[in-house]
C-alpha cells in the first residue's frame, strides 16, 4: 500500500479510537459537575458517593483521551505535512486557541479537582469541576471550528500558493460550526447519559446500591432525553446546511444519482451499485417529499444528483472523480439516524418511568435494553464522524486541497506501516485495559470509596497540624 | 521593536523552555521511580508529588506544538514529517505515561503496577532524550531540500552529538526531578534525593562541557551567536556553582530553583543559537528554514497575539495558584491519590 492510503487509514484508526473518549470526557465531566452540584447545594453524602463514583470513571476515560489526543494534533504535521503547510495560517489557528484557551483549562483544574478535595474549600472545589467541564466543551468548539474550516473553508484568501486568513471573524462563525458544535455536543452529552444510564441500569438488575443508581439513572436520562431531541434538531438544521454547501455528501449520504422530482422521497434502505452509478432497489419512506423536507425544511424541493454535480464539480475543478465512497457514506448515515431514533425511543420511556416514579419497577427488557444500549451512543457517533469525512472525499479542503495532494511526501509507506501497526496495537491494549478497569470499579461499585475516605482523612488531620506546629 | 515573526519565534521559545523547566521535573520524578525510590510506597510518593501537576505541564509541549503549526507551518511540517519515527516513539511514550499514573493503582496486583512502572520509567526518559536529539540536529543541521522536505537518514539524526545532547537533557530532568522530590517529600527519601541529586553534579558538569564542545565543533552557533552564547556559559557555571552550594546547604527550594536555572539557560541557547533560523539545512544555507520563510501571513500572526496576550496572564496565573494550593510536603501518612 502507498504512504496515501496507509495515512488515510491511520487518520481513520486513530481518530474514530480518540473519539470513544472524547464525548464521555465532554458529557460525563457535565454529569459529575452536576451531581457535585446538588452535594454542595443539600450536603447529603449519597451526592457525594455518586460524584466520586462516576467521578473514577470520567478520570479513567479522561486519560486515555488526552493521551490519544496527542497524536491528532501532531499527525497533521508528520502524516500531512502537504496540508499543514497549506492551511497552516488558517487551520492551525484555532488549534493554538484550543490548547491555550481550553487544555491549560481542563488539565490545570482536574488535577485541582483529583488532589484538592481536602485541601479546597467544597464551593472552589466545585468551581474547579465546571471549569472542567467548560474547559472540554471549549476544547470542542475550537477543534470543530478547524474541522468547519474542511468542510466548509471560510475567511480566508489564496496567497502564495497557499491559504492565508484574512477573517478570524468568519473562521469563528463559520455557518459549518454554528450546526456542527450543538450537534457534537449535544452527541457527546448523549453519549455519557446513555452510559451512566446503562451502567445503572446493570446495577438496578443486580439490586445493588439502589438509592446511588436510581438517583444517577434520574439524572441521565433527564439528560438523555434533552441532548438526544438535541441531536436530532440539530441533525436535521446540519443536513439543510449540507445540502448548501456540499450537495455532493448529501446526495452520497442518500443515495441520490439522478436529480430527483419536486417532492423527493426518502429512501429507508436502498442496494448502492456505484459501478452503474444506480441504485439496484429502493424502499422508499411512504410519506411523499421527505427528502425535500430533510433537505430544505419544506415538503417540495428536488435534490441534485450526484450525477449532475459530478458534471458541474469536472467544470469547475477539472477532470477527476468527485463522487465520494457512496456505500460507507449512505449507510453511515442510516446507522446514525437510527441509533440516534432509537436512543430518544429508549430515553422518552425512561422519563415516562421516572415521572410515573416506576423507576424502580421497570421492565426487565428495560433495564437489559438500557445495558446493552450503551453501545448505542459509540455507534451513532462513530458512523457520523465516518459520514462526514468519507462523504468530503476526494477533498481535505472542501473546493480547495484533496487528500492525495495533503499527504507528506517526505516519508515512506514502510515508516507509516510501521507507526499505523503500532498505534494499533497500542490503541487496542489500551481500549480492553480501559474497558477491564470499567468494569472493575462498576463491579466494585460506590460503597467502598465512603470507608476508604474516613480512615484516611481524619488522622491524616491530626498529623498534618502535629507538622504544621514543629 | 520585534516583528510580529520574531514575537512569535520568541514566544514558541518560550513554551519549550516552560516545558523543560516544569515536565523536566516531573520526567525526572518520573526516572526516579526506579532510580531513587526503594518500595512501593517511595514510589506512590514521588508520583503523587507531580499528580497534580504533571497534565498541566504537558499541555506546555502541546501548546508549543499548535503555536508551531499556526505560526509557522511550514516548520511545523518540515520538523514533524521529517522526524517522524522519533516522533512516533515520543507519542508512544507520551501515551504510555499518561495512562500509568491514572492505571497505575488501580488493580492490586504486583505485576500490573510493575509494568505501569516501567511505562513511567520509560516514558519520562524517552521525551527528554528524544528532545535532545531533535535540537541537537536541527543546530547541525539536517537535509533540508529547496522543497522545505527533510529527507534524514539514520545518521542524520543519531550521531555522537545528537546522542550527547539526548543524554545531557536527561540528565539534567533527573538532577532537576531529584531536586523536586527533595523539596516536596519528608523523611529519608528527601535526604537521599538531595544526595543523589549532589552526587550526579560531576557527571551532568562533564556532559554540559562535553556537550559545549560538541556544539562548538559541529555547529556554527558560536560564530553566529558568539558572545551571547559566551555570556549563558558564564551563567551557567555560577547557577551551576550555586545549586551544589545551595544542596549541601539544605537549602532545597533554592537549589531547585538553580537546576531549574540550568535548564532554561540550556534549551535557551537552543534557540538563541538557532536565531533567527528555525531549523538549519545541511545542504546550504539558502535552504535554511527561517521565521521569515515559514511563517503564517501577518494578519493571522497579529490575531494570535491578541489572543495570546489575553489569555496568558490567566494561564500563568491559574497554573501558579495549583502550584501553592499543592505547596505542602508529602508524608508517608498523606493520603495519596495514585
Amino acid at each position: 500500500m502507498d504512504v496515501l492510503m496507509l495515512s488515510r487509514i491511520q487518520y481513520a484508526l486513530t481518530t474514530v479510537f480518540h473519539f470513544f473518549f472524547v464525548p464521555v470526557s465532554i458529557g460525563l465531566v457535565l454529569l459529575v459537575a452536576i451531581m457535585e452540584t446538588m452535594y454542595v447545594i443539600t450536603k447529603k453524602d449519597q451526592y457525594k458517593v455518586m460524584t466520586k463514583f462516576w467521578g473514577k470513571l470520567f478520570l479513567i476515560n479522561f486519560a486515555v483521551g488526552v493521551v490519544t489526543g496527542i497524536f491528532q494534533e501532531f499527525q497533521f504535521g508528520m502524516n500531512w505535512s502537504n496540508y499543514s503547510r497549506f492551511v497552516g495560517d488558517v487551520f492551525g489557528a484555532p488549534l493554538a486557541v484550543e490548547a491555550l484557551f481550553a487544555f491549560f483549562l481542563e488539565s490545570t483544574f482536574i488535577g485541582l479537582w483529583i488532589f484538592g478535595w481536602e485541601r479546597l474549600s467544597a464551593k472552589v472545589h466545585l468551581l474547579c469541576i465546571w471549569l472542567v467541564a467548560f474547559g472540554t466543551t471549549l476544547s470542542a468548539f475550537w477543534i470543530l471550528t478547524a474541522n468547519s474550516f474542511m468542510q466548509h473553508p471560510v475567511g480566508f484568501t489564496i496567497n502564495n500558493g497557499r491559504a492565508e486568513m484574512n477573517d478570524f471573524f468568519a473562521l469563528i462563525t463559520n455557518g459549518q460550526v454554528l450546526v456542527e458544535f450543538p450537534h457534537t455536543v449535544f452527541g457527546a452529552f448523549v453519549t455519557s447519559a446513555f452510559l451512566m444510564a446503562g451502567i445503572s441500569a446493570y446495577k438496578m438488575l443486580r439490586r445493588e446500591d439502589i438509592e446511588v443508581f436510581r438517583k444517577s439513572f434520574q439524572i441521565a436520562i433527564i439528560v438523555g432525553i434533552v441532548s438526544s431531541l438535541g441531536v436530532a434538531f440539530s441533525g436535521h438544521s446540519q443536513a439543510q446546511y449540507l445540502v448548501e454547501t456540499q450537495p455532493m455528501k448529501m446526495a452520497a449520504a442518500e443515495g441520490v444519482w439522478n436529480t430527483t422530482a419536486e417532492k423527493a422521497p426518502w429512501m429507508l434502505v436502498g442496494g448502492i451499485d456505484t459501478k452503474m452509478q444506480q441504485n439496484t432497489f429502493e424502499i422508499n419512506f411512504p410519506l411523499k417529499g421527505l427528502l425535500s423536507y430533510l433537505s430544505y425544511g419544506k415538503f417540495t424541493g428536488s435534490v441534485t444528483g450526484m450525477k449532475e454535480l459530478q458534471a458541474q464539480y469536472e467544470q469547475k475543478y477539472g477532470e477527476g472523480n468527485y463522487i465520494p465512497p457512496v456505500k460507507t457514506t449512505f449507510w453511515s448515515f442510516r446507522i446514525m439516524v437510527a441509533s440516534g431514533m432509537l436512543m430518544i425511543a429508549l430515553s422518552a420511556y425512561g422519563v415516562y418511568l421516572m415521572f410515573r416514579r416506576k423507576v424502580e419497577q421497570a421492565p426487565k427488557w428495560y433495564w437489559y435494553a438500557m445495558m446493552y444500549g450503551i453501545a448505542l451512543p459509540f455507534i451513532g457517533n462513530t458512523s457520523g464522524w465516518i459520514m462526514t469525512e468519507v462523504g468530503r472525499q476526494p477533498w481535505t479542503v472542501f473546493g480547495l486541497m484533496t487528500t492525495a495532494d495533503s499527504v507528506s511526501p517526505s516519508v515512506s509507506a514502510g515508516s507509516v506501516l510501521f507507526s499505523t501497526i503500532t498505534f494499533t496495537l497500542v490503541y487496542t491494549v489500551l481500549g480492553a485495559i480501559t474497558v477491564i478497569l470499567f468494569v472493575r470499579e462498576i463491579k466494585k461499585g460506590p460503597g467502598d470509596e465512603h470507608s476508604h475516605d474516613d480512615h484516611s482523612n481524619d488522622p491524616f488531620e491530626m498529623e498534618e497540624l502535629k507538622h504544621a506546629i514543629s | 521593536m520585534l516583528s510580529l515573526n520574531e514575537v512569535w519565534f520568541v514566544l514558541i521559545a518560550v513554551l519549550f523552555v516552560g516545558f523543560f523547566f516544569l515536565e523536566g521535573f516531573d520526567f525526572g520524578i518520573g526516572m526516579s521511580t526506579q532510580l531513587l525510590a526503594r518500595n512501593d510506597m517511595e514510589r506512590r510518593m514521588l508520583i503523587n508529588s507531580i499528580g497534580p501537576f504533571w497534565d498541566g505541564n504537558e499541555v506546555w509541549l502541546i501548546t508549543a506544538g499548535g503555536a508551531m503549526f499556526a505560526a509557522f507551518p511550514n516548520w511545523y511540517a518540515t520538523m514533524f514529517s521529517g522526524f517522524y519515527l522519533p516522533f512516533v516513539a515520543l507519542l508512544l511514550a507520551l501515551i504510555a505515561r499518561g495512562v500509568a499514573f491514572e492505571f497505575r493503582g488501580k488493580v492490586g496486583h504486583s505485576t500490573w503496577s510493575k509494568t505501569w512502572d516501567m511505562c513511567i520509567f520509560f516514558g519520562s526518559l524517552l521525551p527528554p532524550l528524544l528532545f535532545g536529539v531533535a535540537f541537537a540536529t536541527m543546530l547541525k543541521g539536517l537535509p533540508i531540500g529547496a522543497d522545505m522536505e527533510m529527507h534524514a537518514g539514520f545518521g542524520d539524526i543519531i550521531n555522537p552529538y545528537s546522542l550527547v545532547a539526548g543524554v545531557t537533557t536527561v540528565m539534567l530532568c533527573i538532577v532537576h526531578g531529584l531536586m523536586f522530590a527533595a523539596l516536596r517529600t519528608t523523611g529519608d527519601i528527601r535526604v537521599r534525593a538531595s544526595v543523589m541529586a549532589g552526587k550526579l553534579l560531576i557527571p551532568l558538569a562533564g556532559l554540559l562541557v562535553l556537550l559545549a564542545i560538541l556544539t562548538s565543533v559541529y555547529t556554527d552557533v558560536f560564530t553566529v551567536r558568539g558572545p551571547i552564547l559566551i555570556a549563558i556559559a558564564v551563567v551557567g557555571v555560577i547557577v551551576f556553582i550555586l545549586a551544589g552550594y545551595f544542596m549541601k546547604q539544605k537549602r532545597e527550594g533554592w537549589a531547585f530553583g538553580m537546576t531549574g536555572g540550568l535548564i532554561i539557560l540550556s534549551i535557551a541557547s537552543v534557540f538563541i543559537g538557532l536565531f533567527p533560523r528555525v531549523m538549519v539545512s545541511s545542504l546550504g544555507a539558502m535552504y535554511d528554514l527561517t521565521l521569515y520563510n515559514t511563517a503564517s501571513g501577518h494578519y493571522s500572526l497579529k490575531v494570535m497575539t491578541i489572543v495570546a496576550c489575553t489569555l496568558l496572564p490567566f494561564v500563568l496565573g491559574y497554573q501558579i495558584w495549583t502550584y501553592f494550593v499543592f505547596h505542602k510536603r508529602l508524608h508517608e501518612k498523606t493520603h495519596l491519590e495514585y
